[in-house]
């Protein structure tokens, strides 16, 4: 069962890295793609360090969630038919182990979660990370998906606001990004289902089943990134471009088109790395919003109907499974910063 | 003083004005009418304090003005060619290949995130672009060795923070000569270096000027340095030249209070450091000149005649001019 | 001693950048925040219609504007006949009140606990402090949200309570990078060396210092406050009907979306603009008390 889970966490690695090696190239591919083989010592004293960094904050949000579910209350009732005896509870609480102290009971709970037993879904009758990573896939995707979207408008608009510092276009770029941060998802969602599926049904109005499906959600899903990240590479890019080597380029007399795309972009893409890697979480966040607009097959949707009926097994697997993917996420960005930033690698 | 010499000049700079736009007023001139011939061969140094207008001077000439400078008047004729009427593309074209430049902190004028041999490669591959990557390579190396950096094969794999300042602006030179530029402006290339790195860089300098017969444009604030190098020295005050002259002219026979100044600031071998006379005051906030003779308020010898006009640049001797309706005065400081 | 003095020439330096940087954008947002505000307040005298009203034969009538629209209706009724221009102006009280009073919450327990991990940076205390946060900062803030409203019944007090309580550990991350710079400046070390208590120090120097960016953090906070509640009430999860929010009307609308544009509509706008608002209102702010926190590169002349 957690096959499924490491899986999919295996597929976000392999997308990252193409995505690191992409960039490689530009720097130089030999070099950076060995540099985990030449420095495996430094890696994995990297690893540990950051793991003792982040056990104490696993273990802290374990106490946090545990404590919402001791005060939560009593599980034994929404198990248990109505008509329930004394009794059936008093069995059922005692297989449960909640007549324990509260601490017993979360010793047990850190116990069951390091054996990857989140409990069974009172709803489902499955196990409850199970039901998550079953749907993990259909999220992952719809969030790469827009952080993809995300990139590839960020990335050219606050080039070109930089470029086009305080002018009109600078203006309107500015402007655009901070409207599209100040909407809600929601609405960027069913707006586009207002113009694009309805007044013009060129997509479909919700599901996931083909490729056509995924353009909406991401696009709904990636425009607060997009935004954010306009800002972002608009301010890296004024940075850097006032550097002096970009006049060095200049005056070897390279074009204006390669002085930017290479000397400019490439210095300031540190930054924008690292503010894919910190939105990824919150990317997560908002899809489980997008995901009800679009009747997206993902974790979002099985959230909401655990919530519903307080179905806290799955809503504890759901929370790790985020945690560990924000994780993840943040020593990806802390990787891949580290092979861009020749500064760090060779010292 | 005029310029009927053109012919024989590499660069011929003739009444240059640069601007900057400023905020809600008119615009800001920091080049103020300035001339100049550079001969093929010969090193030019420019002098003054920083907010002169020595630098825009310089990246007036370059075609790399920053943030909306823009020349407003004159010409620069570069081989009888006049720049300022050159395409965006035809300067480009220029650039790297007839002139370079060098830039004054070798600490970020060079790409932290390129080795050294894709930043000097990238120079030969614009102007030589047909080169297979080995003979561009061969050729990178030679340039490494041409500045005299050791073990050159391994530095041109390094990164640039994996240098020390002094072989950072070696590197620089590298690239400032991969294209086999006529004229090379180098803009305080000496400053940010400690000083024997300094006399190393300068030597360095004056060998490839004196074996390829560069034109140097040779920009700084430290008279010292130009004793050094220069073949000829410009002194600028304020966007304008206040003094021109051989360098030999210059330090025997100093015309200008401000060129005097400089002198008396300047350590040497002979005075020591306590004796060191700094001119009083601060350099003239360029948007909000004084009246008349922009040096009147820090000058020794000024009177009210200074306040009413600019003084001309008067000639004085041959080829030494100077901007100051006392030439000449109080020069005896000097000598003692 | 002179820190009556410095603070007085500091009001004045305050009031005159004010003068200077009187943008557009931020007289805009000034102005529409007060609106909005005002709005709220005076909500039961200024609405045109009864917000809860139910009048079938009314129901889904457009703008006053397009055809068989009403000019008793200027922005048309829901799917139950309500006017939705009164609906919106109360929905603002809901807002600004989870928007305002949560940012309260989170913003007084992570300045306490950013003051105590930057003024005791380094120690114990400082490092279980940070542990938390990173643990919070795990998990994006509506999910949080989320996890809680399961164990309490939703409701307004809930969302400020659950919100203010999810969302203090940026203040703390930001307060205690404050705190652990000021801490190094020279009239806190010789505070210190004058043998100052800490709560002296705190209260004294570090708190005036940390405060004008916090203030600008805190504004912005309440615009996204704004957005986590709308977000909760479109998912049903919020305020309950029948209190009226922007979320839980944009979620009426979206059934209708065919068919009755404007109804999901509206909200939509009704919550951008005022987040827009809120932000111009921060970035100007900014402007004014902290000019060192600057957005990158807008100002610098060469």
């Amino acid at each position: 069962m957690t096959f499924q889970f490491i899986l999919n966490i295996v597929g976000l690695l392999v997308f990252v890295n193409f995505v690191k090696l992409y960039f490689l190239k530009q720097i130089n591919l030999i070099n950076s793609a060995t540099y985990f083989l030449v420095n495996w010592g430094d890696f994995l004293g990297y690893l540990k360090r950051s793991m003792l960094q982040i056990i104490p904050s696993l273990l802290i949000l374990t106490l946090i969630i545990f404590a919402l579910v001791y005060v939560a209350g009593d599980p034994v009732s929404q198990m248990l038919p109505e008509n329930a005896t004394a009794e059936d509870r008093a069995i059922l609480s005692e297989s449960l182990g909640l007549d324990q102290p509260f601490h017993i009971q979360y010793f047990q709970y850190v116990g069951d979660l390091i054996r990857g037993d989140f409990g069974m879904s009172y709803q489902y009758q499955e196990p409850a990370l199970e039901l998550v990573t079953e749907r993990l896939t259909a999220t992952i995707a719809l969030s790469l998906m827009a952080m993809l979207v995300a990139i590839f408008i960020s990335i050219p608009l606050g080039i070109l606001a930089a470029i086009k510092r305080n002018t009109i276009i600078d203006f309107l770029v500015s402007g655009v990004s901070v409207v599209g941060k100040a909407m809600p998802n929601f609405w960027i969602g069913i707006m586009l289902i207002l113009f694009f599926a309805v007044t013009l049904p060129i997509f479909p109005v919700s599901g996931a089943d083909t490729p056509l499906h995924f353009i909406l959600p991401s696009i709904t899903l990636g425009v607060a990134l997009a935004a954010e990240m306009t800002r972002l590479v608009r301010a890296s890019v004024l940075e850097v471009i006032e550097q002096e080597y970009v006049q060095t380029a200049r005056s070897k007399g390279q074009k204006e088109s390669i002085v930017i795309g290479k000397h400019v972009f490439l210095n300031s893409l540190i930054p924008i790395v690292t503010i894919i890697g910190l939105q990824f979480p919150q990317l997560i966040g908002g899809a489980i919003v997008v995901e009800t607009v679009f009747a997206w097959p993902g974790i979002g949707r099985l959230l909401l109907t655990a919530i519903e009926t307080s179905d806290m097994a799955v809503v504890q697997a759901i929370v790790f499974v985020i945690a560990i993917i924000t994780i993840l996420a943040n020593m990806l960005t802390d990787i891949i910063y580290r092979v861009l930033d020749p500064k760090i690698k060779y010292n | 003083m005029t310029h009927d010499s053109h012919q024989d000049a590499l660069l011929s700079v003739n009444h240059l004005v640069t601007q900057f736009p400023a905020k809600g007023k008119k615009n800001i001139t920091v080049v103020d009418d300035i001339s100049f011939d550079v001969k093929p061969g010969e090193i030019v140094a420019i002098v003054g304090e920083s907010g002169s207008g020595k630098s825009i001077t310089s990246q007036s000439i370059m075609g790399l003005l920053k943030s909306g400078g823009t020349i407003a008047n004159g010409e620069i004729l570069y081989q009888g060619h006049n720049l300022v009427e050159m395409s965006k593309k035809e300067r480009r074209k220029l650039r790297g290949k007839e002139m370079s430049m060098i830039f004054q902190e070798p600490m970020s004028s060079l790409n932290p995130m390129l080795r050294v041999k894709t930043q000097i490669a990238e120079a030969l591959k614009i102007h030589v672009p047909k080169q297979s990557p080995k003979e561009r390579m061969e050729k990178v190396i030679e340039l490494l060795k041409q500045v005299e950096i050791p073990n050159a094969e391994t530095v041109a794999t390094y990164f640039p923070h994996q240098l020390s300042g002094g072989m950072r602006q070696r590197v620089m030179i590298a690239i400032a000569l991969a294209g086999e530029p006529n004229l090379l402006i180098a803009d305080e290339p000496t400053t940010a270096l400690d000083v024997t790195t300094q006399a190393q860089i300068l030597a360095l300098i004056k060998d490839l000027n004196s074996r390829n017969g560069t034109g140097v444009i040779f920009i700084t604030h430290d008279l010292s340095v130009v004793a050094d190098i220069a073949d000829r020295v410009l002194v600028m005050y304020a966007g304008k030249i206040v003094e021109e002259a051989t360098v030999y002219d210059l330090f025997e026979n100093p015309q200008h209070p401000y060129t005097m100044g400089l002198m008396k600031a300047m350590p040497t071998l002979e005075t020591q450091s306590d004796l060191l006379d700094p001119i009083p005051g601060n350099a003239p906030d360029i948007a909000n000149k004084p009246k008349g003779c922009p040096f009147h308020p820090r000058c020794p010898l000024a009177t009210e005649k200074c306040v009413e006009k600019i003084p001309e640049l008067n000639p004085i001797l041959n080829d030494h001019s100077a901007r100051c309706i006392y030439p000449g005065k109080g020069g005896n400081n000097h000598e003692q | 001693m002179n820190n009556n003095l410095s603070h007085l020439s500091k009001i004045k330096k305050v009031r005159s950048r004010l003068m200077e940087l009187s943008t557009p954008l931020g007289i805009i947002g000034f102005i529409t925040v007060s609106i909005i505000v005002l709005m709220a307040i005076f909500a039961p005298w200024i609405v045109p219609h009864d917000p809860f009203v139910i009048d079938a034969t009314k129901r889904l009538t457009p703008p006053a504007w397009i055809d068989g629209g009403s000019s008793t209706y200027i922005l048309g009724t829901d799917h139950v006949g309500r006017d939705i221009l009164s609906r919106l102006i109360y929905g603002s009280r809901v807002s600004l009140l989870v928007g305002i009073l949560s940012v309260l919450i989170a913003g007084a327990i992570g300045l306490f606990l950013g003051l105590i991990s930057g003024y005791f940076g380094g120690t114990l205390v400082d490092q279980a402090i940070m542990r938390i946060v990173d643990a919070m900062l795990a998990i994006p803030t509506l999910l949080l949200v989320l996890v809680a409203i399961v164990v309490f019944d939703p409701g307004l007090v809930t969302l400020i309570l659950v919100i203010g309580l999810t969302s203090w550990a940026q203040y703390t991350r930001l307060v205690r990078g404050e705190v652990l710079s000021v801490k190094e400046r020279e009239f806190v070390q010789s505070a210190k060396t004058l043998g100052a208590s800490n709560t002296h120090i705190i209260r004294k120097h570090i708190i005036p210092n940390v405060l004008s960016s916090f203030i600008v953090v805190a504004t912005i906070g309440i615009a996204t406050a704004i957005m986590t509640e709308s977000s909760l009430s479109f998912l049903g999860l919020g305020v309950q009907p029948p209190d009226i929010t922007w979320g839980s009307m944009l979620n009426d609308g979206r059934n209708y979306i065919a068919t009755s544009w404007w109804i999901a509509t509206f909200p939509g706008l009704a919550i951008t603009i005022t987040v827009l608002a809120i932000t111009f209102l921060g970035d100007w702010l900014r402007d004014i008390l902290d000019p060192k926190l600057k957005k990158g590169g807008d100002e610098d002349d060469s």
